[in-house]
């Protein structure tokens, strides 16, 4: 079990929770991000997620490494999943300890924005009447435009 | 020999994961120009080049033996 971690099976939190907490550590924040059905009124079916594997193991522990810096006594761990996820599976879990709560939510939110921003990490959505691969240039179909 | 990785959208594209390229050494740029010549809707300038797992400039200059992704507009969390 690595602290920066891409993973092919499910994830299970508490593994995380588990690899940050120490003694010193007044408070423990897991965020988990799960598949949403809905985006946008457009219904999703399940998600594909690929990713560029060593690369964005490398840019998670970066970002770890950058909260270490920004938030001193924080500990982080961790994972995104990949390959295809069901409605309200776990994509992603980032846990971070910190001796007060204040840094440990603070520093969790962060990572969570640093990984949609420079993680290599792609999402294709699957709907009833298609499918795309989601990113910047973010396109739903209009709803009632589908083939079907 | 320089080789490039595709995820996702590109990958659908070009029908390929990865590929070698049989030059000693181009900018950053110049692949860029090549991919989007050689894959019509390759969409370049939505894409950035890692060179050995790390954030390129258009300047920096590829050398044969180095790995290379295009990475297109990245979708995690």
């Amino acid at each position: 079990m690595k602290r920066f971690e891409i993973v092919d099976t499910p994830i299970d939190p508490q593994t995380y929770s588990d690899l940050v907490l120490h003694p010193a550590a007044g408070a423990v924040t897991v965020f988990t991000g799960h598949v949403r059905e809905w985006t946008h009124g457009v219904r999703t079916l399940y998600l594909a997620y690929e990713a560029y594997i060593p690369m964005a193991e490398k840019k998670l522990a970066e970002i770890g490494a950058e909260m270490e810096a920004k938030w001193p006594g924080v500990q982080v761990a961790m994972a995104h999943r990949i390959g295809e996820l069901k409605i309200s599976d776990i994509a992603v879990v980032i846990a971070v300890s910190s001796p007060h709560r204040k840094e440990a939510y603070e520093a969790n939110e962060y990572a969570i924005e640093r990984i949609k921003e420079v993680v290599p990490i792609w999402k294709k959505e699957i709907w009833e009447d298609g499918e795309e691969w989601i990113g910047a240039q973010k396109k739903y179909p209009k709803k009632g435009s589908g083939s079907k | 020999m320089i080789t490039v990785h595709y995820f996702a959208r590109l990958r659908e594209l070009t029908g390929k994961g990865e590929e070698s390229l049989d030059r000693a050494s181009l900018t950053v740029e110049e692949l860029l120009d090549w991919a989007e010549e050689t894959y019509p809707g390759f969409g370049k300038e939505t894409i950035h080049v890692a060179v050995n797992e790390e954030y390129a400039r258009k300047e920096d200059v590829i050398q044969s033996g180095d790995v290379c992704a295009f990475i297109p507009p990245v979708s995690g969390g």
